[in-house]
């Protein structure tokens, strides 16, 4: 059986991400930040990415990175979920390098695990990992793009798009330079991770891996990040819980502290009991993803499936239960509620990987 | 604790195979030389059926004894006797009552139950009345005690009793082991809504206890069952279970046997509660490594209300995906069975008895109180009967 646990590895990680994120990402400059012109915190970005290497974790040493594994992905996902943080991690860290991974470059790969480079992957943030390869982008005989794709997570940012195309002889990921594209950023729900569509109009490209490699490529890249977003999700739900009980040991009504009433305090403990799940499916999927494991997909569908809907519900009952001050701006709540509505939806809803899952375990629809 | 290895003991059981060959010894000879080479449970003292070994060592033993087909001690009709009774006789007893009860309580010669609940004293345990007032060297308790499993075959009960009703109520009650072949003790079985009798009511009528049978002080009562109790919430599966492991399996396996049942709306319902049974599995599996490696974590308290959730809701699903089976049952003759048999009977009767996974143990209203007071930090609901004394209490 996998590991579940943490490894002193782990948690000496957590600390350091947390410390650094504690002193930088505090919600007062988060919140100011997503009002800015600027709402990503680039520089943070760097510290992260270059000096802690963190943005190359699961990248061999050979090609650029830290040579650790996805669990410890996981760990940081974990605190940047904690922490809401602007910055691009899932969508260069996670999805766009474990792509370049996967089409086995080792060009791009180097430059993005050091940081030097922000990637995002081009397909909708909604995109499942059965999916399907997507159409929406062609390639002509020379290895120009055209066409467009919406909801790109982390695009506004990135300076180089990896992109699945339809060529002539079949599906390809390409690499597009920025310049190459036009990248619209839209008005996102969630307000620390931000969307743009994408669109080439015979955008030069560099071919990544072709048709024989580029869909187990796309759909493994898919598999990595819906896999691992569930341990961001994880963090949210910690800080939603953590903070809604700080909250009702403090706040008193009818001349006792809120949280002393049994109606909320089994709400509270229902929460709990959710987190322990999601954490066991997380630590699972991560630890699959590590191995190479064959139960990979299994694992990432019950980790998504589970991890979606527990953020969720913490973050709705987080706003609910600190009552007025939850439905305020300056409260940092909504946030999370932002964050853990936009993630429900992102790389396949519940509903979507238990229906992958329906096939995998051989319990067929009606 | 002794620095045994996983060898060590795998050496012992060798030695034990072959002085007493499972295929030519009674099945109780064995179990008694199991105990007396110590490796009954393993992190129990040397003498008293262990070796002061590591716990998560038990494992090892229990694969060797398994792989040579040794017989086993049958734990689920003993199960109130080893998850509780014997943690507590181990902690509180006294050398003489260690001596006594350990070894037959754990080869199931002795089988043992608990006489704590009253119809007055559910989830709040220490309200209990039961009487116990001292007698020379003697105490005579008069009282009423109910849904206790197995009494109909126990030699032997841990009960605790109100010996002090002028002071506050966890301050005034005695722990005792109760003889239940004694003159007094009258056990009626109970039907439930399943139809068999599994609880009894325990009607204790001017029964004589020596005081050589208390363990823990006089008025110490509430401590020592709090031993008791931390024990039965704690002694959840030890086994890691594979996937589809017990009620999802079955259910599982319907739907796959019977496309002619199949609806969507049911096919949603199931896929949320295998992921939801895979989810407690995982967490159970992570609950153990976090045992192994001696950092237990609050997770433990939250297992046993995920696991009545999720029964539940699965023995309601099933029901529905029998189609018209669902509608009969398989069988209402009053039995009084001397352990739950949850797979062994049918949809029917595994709904009904699912209900019981969230009151028995420690209701899922207290677990949840539990966990937000011990685990999250809450603080408590105001407390009317802290300072009262017992005889005070509005009852």
């Amino acid at each position: 059986m996998s590991d579940l646990l943490y490894s002193e590895v782990e948690e000496d990680l957590r600390a350091s991400v947390r410390d650094l994120l504690t002193d930088r990402a505090g919600f007062t400059s988060v919140l100011a930040r997503t009002e800015s012109a600027e709402p990503y915190d680039l520089k943070l970005w760097r510290t992260l990415a270059a000096d802690l290497g963190l943005a190359g974790l699961a990248v061999p040493e050979e090609m650029g990175g830290q040579g650790a594994s996805y669990r410890e992905v996981a760990v940081v996902l974990e605190e940047l979920g904690r922490s809401v943080a602007p910055v691009p991690f899932l969508g260069s860290a996670v999805l766009a390098t474990a792509a370049l991974l996967a089409a086995g470059d080792t060009e791009l790969l180097p430059r993005l695990a050091g940081g030097e480079l922000i990637g995002a992957l081009a397909v909708p943030l909604t995109t499942a990992p059965d999916a399907g390869f997507p159409d929406g982008v062609s390639a002509n005989t020379e290895g120009a793009l055209s066409g467009s794709v919406r909801t790109v997570a982390d695009a506004s940012v990135a300076d180089v798009l990896i992109v699945p195309a339809v060529g002539p002889d079949g599906p390809g990921l390409y690499a597009v330079e920025k310049a190459g594209a036009t990248v619209t950023e839209v008005v996102s729900l969630d307000l620390t991770r931000r969307l743009a569509d994408v669109s080439f109009d015979n955008a030069s490209s560099r071919l990544l891996t072709g048709p024989s490699g580029a869909e187990p490529a796309l759909r493994q890249a898919l598999l990595v990040g819906a896999g691992l977003l569930a341990s961001e999700q994880v963090g949210v739900a910690q800080w939603c819980l953590d903070e809604t009980v700080a909250y009702l040991k403090q706040r008193y009504q009818f001349g006792r502290p809120v949280g002393s009433f049994q109606a909320l305090k089994h709400r509270l403990a229902d929460l709990y009991l959710e987190i322990v799940s999601a954490r066991a499916t997380a630590r699972y999927a991560a630890d699959t993803l590590a191995t190479g494991d064959s139960d990979v997909p299994v694992a990432v569908a019950v980790a998504q499936s589970t991890c979606s809907a527990v953020a969720l519900h913490t973050a709705e009952e987080s706003v609910q239960l600190h009552g007025g001050i939850g439905m305020t701006w300056e409260h940092p709540a909504h946030l999370y509620l932002k964050r853990a509505k936009s993630s429900e939806l992102a790389l396949g809803t519940p509903g979507r990987h238990r229906a992958a899952l329906a096939g995998l375990v051989n319990l067929p629809p009606a | 604790m002794s620095t045994l290895t996983a060898d060590d003991l795998r050496a012992r059981v060798g030695e034990l195979l072959a002085a007493h060959p499972p295929a030519s010894t009674d099945r109780l000879e064995f179990l008694r030389a199991r105990f007396d080479a110590g490796l009954a449970w393993v992190h129990y003292p040397a003498g008293l059926g262990g070796l002061d070994a590591p716990r998560e060592l038990q494992n090892v033993v229990e694969a060797e004894l398994a792989k040579a087909g040794a017989p086993d001690n049958n734990p689920r009709r003993i199960g109130i006797g080893l998850g509780m009774a014997a943690p507590t006789i181990l902690r509180f007893g006294t050398e003489e009552q260690k001596q006594r009860y350990l070894r037959p309580l754990w080869t199931g010669e002795e089988v043992w139950c608990q006489l704590f609940s009253e119809p007055g004293a559910g989830s709040d345990l220490a309200a209990l009345g039961t009487r116990a007032v001292r007698d020379g060297d003697e105490w005579v308790v008069n009282g009423q005690k109910v849904w206790t499993s197995v009494a109909h075959i126990a030699r032997f009960a841990i009960l605790v009793t109100r010996t002090n009703p002028d002071v506050p109520k966890h301050q005034g009650m005695t722990y005792f082991i109760c003889d239940m072949t004694d003159p007094g003790v009258e056990v009626r079985p109970l039907r439930q809504l399943t139809g068999e009798a599994e609880f009894n009511e325990v009607f204790l009528s001017g029964v004589r206890i020596p005081d050589a049978n208390r363990l823990g002080a006089v008025g110490e009562g509430w401590k020592v069952a709090q031993t008791t109790l931390m024990n039965e919430r704690v002694a959840i599966g030890g086994n890691a279970i594979p996937r589809e492991g017990g009620l999802i399996g079955m259910v599982s396996q319907t739907w796959r046997d019977r496309p002619e049942l199949r609806t969507p709306e049911l096919h949603d319902r199931l896929l949320k509660l295998w992921v939801q049974a895979e989810a407690a599995r995982l967490a159970g599996t992570r609950l153990r490594q976090q045992l192994a490696v001696g950092a237990p974590g609050p997770e433990g308290s939250a297992m046993k209300l995920a696991f009545a959730n999720l029964q539940q809701a699965l023995t309601g699903l099933e029901i529905e995906l029998s189609g018209e089976d669902g509608l009969r049952y398989d069988d209402w003759t009053l039995r009084r069975p001397e352990k739950v048999d949850m797979l062994g009977r049918g949809p029917g009767y595994r709904y009904l008895r699912a209900k019981g996974n969230s009151i028995e143990g420690g209701t899922s209203e207290v677990l949840r109180n539990i966990i937000s007071e011990r685990v999250l930090g809450l603080p408590s609901e105001p407390r009317v009967d802290k300072d009262v004394a017992w005889k005070d209490l509005p009852r």
